[in-house]
């Protein structure tokens, strides 16, 4: 325990590290995947703009994407980061990677639980003379917002996992300082506390975004 | 000719749904006209294209062919933008309420009016008015899912009321909702159009929808309009056997083979089944003609049913006595009333 008292500066800075990440990965990547999703959502053949075109290109995109292992990404698109003047190595790079990654994932996150919502009460508002796009602002994604608030809690634990990651090319994130202390300096209890320190994370995320989504929903 | 909906050989197909399927014709050369302050039951079964033909009106879907007229505007020849004002004058209730489940009461209502643009200040006032009309003006705040059925159903008509529409379309409105519900619902609708002077169409396929409200009924099969004309002549003299079935879960017609094997277990006597589809003839000079042969008759089947003050309906008679009077009877009541034997 006293080696992690010694590393109490590199804990505060993976936990900084990791915490700016995430949030990324949740705001910027959860934005893209919001109009990814609603736009696999729309475009489906019975949606609400349905575009066959659209439909295709945007399922094929997710699909590529969505398999590879974040690692791989992490480091297959260094050259993409290096091509914008950005380290391959650097924090910039690896929130590029996790908003990447995040992205991808949301995007079916976010049309599951489009898909979910009543068509019903789509037709509902098209009868009232609402047009698609106002359907799609002012009715499908309030109605989803429940079940959107769980989706991207749920999508905060796989972010949090890719934040970790990051830390195999340099950037010092928990997953880092578990690595670098714990796993090459063999010393068990650093892995633990990095780890520990995960959990609280997540657990908070978790609990925050039950409590939101239990007020949304009112149940 | 000028109806405020006009529909002319008016058909609609959908492509087929995946390959190797058929393509559906859903409505098929339909040529209908509702007039303006009547109140239209259209009645048919799942699949028989009423729903797809109430959705023509608003133009959620658009026709494959024919001329569509709502209030004067050819609505087959109008853009999506312009088809979205036509909406504002026409509102919508449906079977299972379709309420936004993210606002209230209050927000449901107030979400044609956004829609519309109807400045936020009138909002209030609007919106309260129309609570007060369908009496639910102690629930304004209420979520959708504090409230019942029935409520839910007049929340749905408050909003499709809320930017004074011309014409309210009702698709099964009251199928989900229980009987005491439906004539609560029903009564609401009639009142709609009586107070408020809303034309209705109103798509069931319960005759007892139509019954209540309905001015005139158009009976839907297979896509097509196989028979339409006012609620007491088509309940009391239908033609086609799609709108005899209908009728028939009303008012019981003359008895079919299983009510009639039923009879005879009880009833050895002659069965004759006398038709009152005209209110001009009594029952009881009908029935003064039989006592006076000296025939003894008991009713074992069949009904009266009364649509606005007019009643009709089947009433099935065992009749016993001398042969030659039962004879002398049958002959006197049929120059009265249509009879049908049953044997």
């Amino acid at each position: 325990m006293d080696r992690v008292w010694e590393l109490r500066p590199e804990f505060v800075e993976g936990l900084l590290v990791t915490l700016r990440l995430a949030a990324a990965g949740l705001v910027i990547g959860g934005a893209i995947g919001l109009v990814i999703g609603t736009g696999l959502y729309i475009s489906r053949s019975r949606g609400i703009l349905p575009s066959r075109p659209v439909s295709l290109v945007l399922n094929l995109l997710v699909n590529i994407m969505r398999p590879i292992p974040f690692v791989l990404i992490l480091i297959v698109l260094q050259p993409v980061s290096r091509w914008f003047g950005i380290s391959g190595i650097s924090e910039g790079h690896a929130l590029v990677t996790v908003v990447f990654g995040s992205a991808f994932g949301i995007a079916r996150i976010v049309e599951q639980n489009l898909v979910a919502v009543d068509p019903g009460v789509l037709e509902a508002a098209r009868a009232m003379g609402a047009s698609r796009w106002r359907v799609i602002w002012s009715v499908l994604l309030p109605e989803a917002r429940g079940s959107l608030i769980l989706g991207y809690t749920y999508a905060l634990v796989a972010i949090v996992d890719m934040t970790t990651l990051a830390g195999i090319i340099g950037v010092h994130s928990l997953g880092y300082v578990a690595l670098t202390y714990g796993l090459r300096q063999f010393d068990w209890t650093v892995t633990a506390v990095a780890i520990l320190i995960i959990i609280v994370i997540v657990q908070i995320g978790q609990f925050a975004g039950n409590a939101w989504a239990r007020k949304v929903l009112r149940r | 000719m000028s109806g405020l909906i006009e529909l002319k050989g008016v058909s609609k197909t959908f492509p087929r749904s995946r390959k190797g399927g058929e393509p559906v014709h859903a409505v098929r050369d339909v040529d209908l006209s509702v007039e303006a302050g009547e109140i239209v039951g259209i009645v048919g079964y799942s699949g028989a294209g009423k729903s797809t033909l109430v959705r023509l009106i608003n133009a959620l879907e658009p026709t494959t062919s024919g001329s569509l007229v709502v209030d004067g505007t050819d609505l087959t020849t109008l853009s999506e933008r312009r088809l979205q004002k036509v909406r504002l004058d026409i509102g919508m209730i449906f079977q299972q309420f379709n309420l936004l489940q993210s606002r209230t009461v209050w927000g449901n209502i107030a979400y044609p009016l956004e829609v519309a643009k109807v400045p936020r200040a009138e909002h209030q006032r609007r919106i309260s008015e129309l609570l007060h009309f369908v009496g639910l003006a102690d629930k304004a705040h209420a979520w959708p899912e504090e409230l019942s059925g029935g409520q839910k159903q007049r929340v749905g008509i408050a909003r499709a009321l809320a930017t004074s529409p011309k014409i309210l379309l009702a698709d099964e409105a009251t199928s989900a909702l229980d009987p005491e519900t439906t004539v609560e619902v029903l009564r609401l609708l009639k009142r709609v159009n009586t107070e408020l002077g809303i034309t209705i169409v109103v798509i069931t396929h319960e005759m007892d929808v139509v019954k209540t409200i309905a001015d005139r009924v158009v009976v839907m099969e297979e896509g097509r309009i196989v028979e339409q004309g006012p609620v007491f002549d088509i309940f009391s003299r239908p033609q086609e056997p799609a709108t005899r079935r209908f009728v028939a879960t009303l008012v019981d017609a003359v008895p079919d083979a299983v009510a009639l094997d039923g009879l005879r277990r009880n009833h050895a006597g002659r069965l004759l089944t006398l038709s009152f589809t005209d209110d001009s003839v009594s029952q009881s000079a009908v029935f003064a003609e039989i006592i006076e042969r000296g025939v003894e008759f008991e009713l074992v089947f069949g009904g009266i049913e009364d649509v606005r003050g007019r009643a009709f309906g089947h009433l099935t008679l065992e009749l016993r006595g001398d042969a030659a009077a039962v004879d002398a009877a049958v002959t006197a009541v049929s120059a009265l009333v249509e009879t049908t034997e049953v044997e």
